[in-house]
């Protein structure tokens, strides 16, 4: 039984090669017998298509899910979020709840901009630090979305503005102010290639201790622990929870002066490009710990396994979100994604001691 | 008895000249006559009455800390007699050493000057003040030419001239013996051993709680944590500066360490103090000086490059710049062994009405000066705080790191205790590295030099500050520096030249100060 896996991808990027050498895994080609394919959202869409697809079968596991799209559009994602929201209305969840001028408390959405390359939620009024603006880049894995079982990587980064934040309308045609994506922040001339504008995400929470508090911080932590798993349950439905896949997203999340966390998008392809001796790094570990998730052992994949790994091999993931576990034991075994009131404590020991993740955000 | 007795007289009359030029002083006035109105002061017990205001209305503490903050900075006297440069430092060799090393600073300040044609200082034009006010906030956008400029010195000069030291009333003889110091520095200062060590420090011993140790994610918080941070917030509410130095040497809460750090300096944040730092602002924008350049250029070789202090870049111009044009920190050269470089408006050289302190603070900055600011960058980030913050630590420690002094926390000591320590503990690794012509010292005086800011990671970084505000020492930094090569002893025995040696010890970013420390005075076979 014990053949090497193997391997194709159509992202030439060494943080992911070194890491299948490292397997022992075998490159092929997309045309012959494979196991894991890494392959972009267009050829995605070329597997599951309607004409053109195939059948994958129990020994191959790729590593997106098919209909992606309704998390990673903002279009979509706002349709989903919106449906979700008048579920749980329907359900009385407090999450559901609106302010006296009708508009909803939690979860709600930017309005207008069907522009795909303006960020769709500007928000003014961002948090600085030594003056400039920066956003957050967190990577969720998700291993199946029904029961909805997600990690969160624990390095996630900050991106910086290389040149300052003024809220002046001059500043507005200033590419480089607004759109803080490493890949356009490169070409602005302060471009450092030591730090790359980059800060790990303990530095940001050290940073908000000693300045904030630790309640407001943690709480901070909290909420944007609560909108990631938000947006994968308001998606779950209509996910094509096809068992060969899984998928490691990269959530851009922006935090106000209130130290309240916006998403602005998610993305199923996340790069891998490195900016800095220190990113790469990162990404590598990154690859290293989401394959040894997804493929347990390293060795030819089962699609009909659990897809409950077990502690060690997570790595620098984290639990985020087991709706197995959430569920507790004796109740009702049987996964309703659309159970919306119980989100649970979350599962696994985490550096705020235990804490539910609903309790603070109000 | 007699001699004490004179003695605490003496230091209460300083003290007590020393306060009553302050604010406080003034401060305390206007309560007491204010007191007078409330019904509880009776002209019978007036000053009975006045001192119980006091005490309940926390003025008291107020004074307390004023007094125990002079006590912590101001050296006491040794002798009524002595003169004002035994205060300075009290070995003739020393203060001669010093001096020639000055001479040194100024000759390769004046030279570059010369050599650029510009001037050390000139005033701006006034589209240049209004053009800088704009840009006050971004300075670090700007890129001016200062590929001319180069650091005044760096830590590697320095360290020659600490090494060429000698005192001339000590004959060592040729002979070696096992008294004989194998390391870099030839004088004789009393430095600590490991048991005088664990006495000074017993509050890092093994069976007492630390932060940096115990509260790491598999340590129960309630064993150590929560009460720790609770007696934290006590001490901010009692705003008692003797507590919080005391509570200090285990560590502080990352919530509470920016609120103990002003208590235990006596940092208030008064309109007077924002307004004075205004003032300096001011300067700043109306005179450009030689040191601003050297200032911009250390920044950017610097922090501007390193993965934690670079995103506050504009910070460290708005706090350096002003404290170049700060002539208050002249008064701490009283305790300081080095002098103020005297400069003479042009043309009247050697006349002693025309001489003025260049810079205006007295201090010529280094390379890698602007990483004692960067650090502090995470705690205040309300740039008048902030300043009052670095200043109130150079002049009371950094400044000990850059001069040639006896005092125990001056880096001589801090270099000797280093190589003492290693040669008694780790000798066959110290016999090794010189054997391979890896100094020790010269490897680890970087780290001492800046008080290992940039070395090691933020967080360890300030759990080591804590220690030196609450041992009001900079020993700790030659015991971590012991620390860290017995920590990577193993590696470094199998190396076999100098560039080896810095590669095993290049970074320190992964390293956990607290259990070094710990470790190497509480575990280690004496």
């Amino acid at each position: 039984m014990a053949g090497k896996v193997k391997w194709v991808t159509d992202i030439e990027k060494s943080v992911l090669i070194n890491n299948f050498e490292k397997r022992g895994w075998v490159q092929v080609t997309e045309n012959e017998d494979w196991n894991f394919y890494w392959m972009s959202v267009q050829t995605i869409r070329n597997v599951f298509s309607v004409e053109a697809g195939y059948r994958l079968s129990d020994d191959q596991i790729v590593n997106h899910f098919p209909n992606h799209y309704e998390l990673t559009r903002k279009d979509l994602m706002v349709k989903n979020i919106k449906r979700y929201r008048k579920e749980l209305e329907k359900e009385g969840s407090p999450l559901a709840e609106k302010d006296e001028n009708g508009k909803y408390l939690y979860l709600f959405v930017s309005q207008s901009n069907k522009e795909a390359y303006v960020i769709s939620l500007y928000i003014n009024n961002p948090l600085l630090i030594g003056g400039r603006k920066f956003d957050l880049r967190l990577y969720v894995l998700v291993s199946t979305y029904r029961p909805l079982r997600c990690y969160m990587y624990k390095l996630g980064f900050c991106r910086f503005c290389t040149v300052k934040y003024t809220p002046s309308t001059s500043e507005l045609d200033n590419m480089f102010v607004h759109l803080t994506n490493v890949a356009i922040q490169k070409h602005g001339e302060d471009y450092n290639h030591i730090h790359g504008g980059k800060w790990t995400v303990s530095n940001l929470r050290l940073y908000l201790e000693s300045t904030r508090g630790k309640e407001v911080t943690s709480k901070l932590f909290d909420e944007i622990h609560w909108i990631i798993v938000q947006s994968l349950k308001a998606v779950a439905p209509v996910m094509n929870n096809d068992k060969h896949c899984f998928e490691c997203y990269g959530y851009d999340i922006i935090i106000d002066d209130k130290l309240k966390p916006w998403l602005i998008e998610v993305n199923a392809s996340p790069s891998l490009t490195s900016s800095t001796a220190n990113d790469r790094i990162l990404k590598y570990n990154l690859i290293n710990d989401t394959l040894n998730i997804a493929v347990p052992n390293g060795e030819i994949p089962d699609c009909k396994w659990n897809k409950s790994p077990p502690k060690e091999v997570l790595g620098n993931y984290e639990i985020l979100y087991d709706e197995e576990l959430a569920q507790g034991d004796g109740a009702d075994r049987e996964l309703r994604s659309r159970q919306g009131q119980s989100l649970g404590p979350r599962a696994g020991r985490s550096r705020d001691s235990g804490r539910a993740i609903l309790t603070t955000w109000k | 008895m007699l001699q004490e007795e004179s003695d605490l007289s003496l230091i209460i009359a300083q003290i007590v000249q020393k306060l009553k030029g302050s604010n406080l002083y003034s401060q305390l006035e206007r309560q007491a006559w204010a007191s007078l109105q409330r019904p509880e002061i009776k002209l019978e017990s007036l000053k009975e009455d006045i001192k119980e205001f006091f005490k309940i209305s926390g003025w008291e503490k107020k004074l307390q800390n004023a007094v125990y903050s002079e006590l912590s900075v101001f050296p006491l006297p040794s002798h009524p007699a002595a003169p004002p440069e035994h205060l300075k430092e009290p070995l003739v060799y020393m203060r001669k050493a010093q001096g020639s090393w000055e001479k040194r600073i100024l000759k390769s300040l004046n030279s570059m000057c010369t050599e650029l044609s510009i001037p050390l200082a000139r005033k701006r034009p006034v589209g240049e003040q209004k053009e800088l006010l704009n840009k006050w906030n971004e300075m670090g956008t700007d890129e001016p030419d200062l590929s001319l400029f180069r650091p005044v010195y760096a830590p590697k000069d320095f360290l020659e001239v600490l090494i060429n030291l000698r005192n001339p009333n000590y004959e060592n003889g040729d002979s070696l013996s096992f008294r004989t110091h194998l390391g870099l520095i030839q004088v004789p200062l009393k430095v600590k051993d490991i048991p005088e060590l664990k006495e000074c420090f017993v509050e890092l011993g093994l069976n007492i709680g630390q932060l940096g140790i115990d509260d790491s994610t598999q340590v129960p918080p309630e064993l150590f944590e929560n009460e720790h941070v609770r007696i934290g917030q006590k001490v901010l509410s009692e705003q008692d500066s003797a507590a919080a130095q005391q509570y200090i040497r285990q560590g502080s809460p990352t919530a509470l360490r920016a609120e103990l750090w002003a208590l235990i300096l006596n940092i208030s944040s008064q309109p007077e103090d924002v307004l004075y730092y205004e003032q300096l602002k001011t300067n700043v924008i109306q005179h450009d000086l030689l040191v601003d350049s050297l200032i911009y250029k250390d920044v950017k070789l610097t922090a501007s490059n390193d993965d934690y202090y670079f995103v506050f870049e504009d910070y460290l111009y708005q706090v350096l710049l002003c404290f170049s044009r700060d002539t208050s920190v002249l008064s701490h050269f009283a305790f300081n062994s080095a002098s103020p470089p005297k400069s003479y408006i042009r043309g009247k050289l050697g006349l002693e009405e025309y001489a003025v302190f260049y810079p205006p603070n007295g201090v010529i900055p280094f390379h890698g000066f602007s990483m004692y600011v960067a650090p502090l960058c995470f705690l205040y980030h309300e740039p008048s705080k902030l300043y009052q913050i670095f200043r109130e630590m150079y002049v009371r420690f950094f400044f000990r790191l850059h001069s040639i002094s006896s005092h125990p926390s001056g880096i001589v000591s801090l270099c000797l205790l280093f190589e003492t320590l290693l040669q008694t503990y780790l000798p066959q690794l110290f016999y090794h590295l010189r054997e391979i012509g890896a100094q020790p010292l010269r490897i680890s005086f970087k780290w001492m030099v800046r008080a290992f800011s940039g070395y090691l990671a933020t967080d360890q970084l300030l759990l080591l500050w804590d220690r030196i505000l609450g041992y009001n020492s900079l020993e700790i930094l030659a015991v971590l520096a012991a620390a860290v090569f017995a920590f990577r002893a193993v590696n470094l025995m199998e190396v076999t030249s100098l560039a080896a040696a810095e590669a095993v010890l290049a970074d320190l970013s992964t390293l956990k100060v607290m259990p070094l420390l710990q470790i190497f005075l509480f575990a280690t076979v004496t």
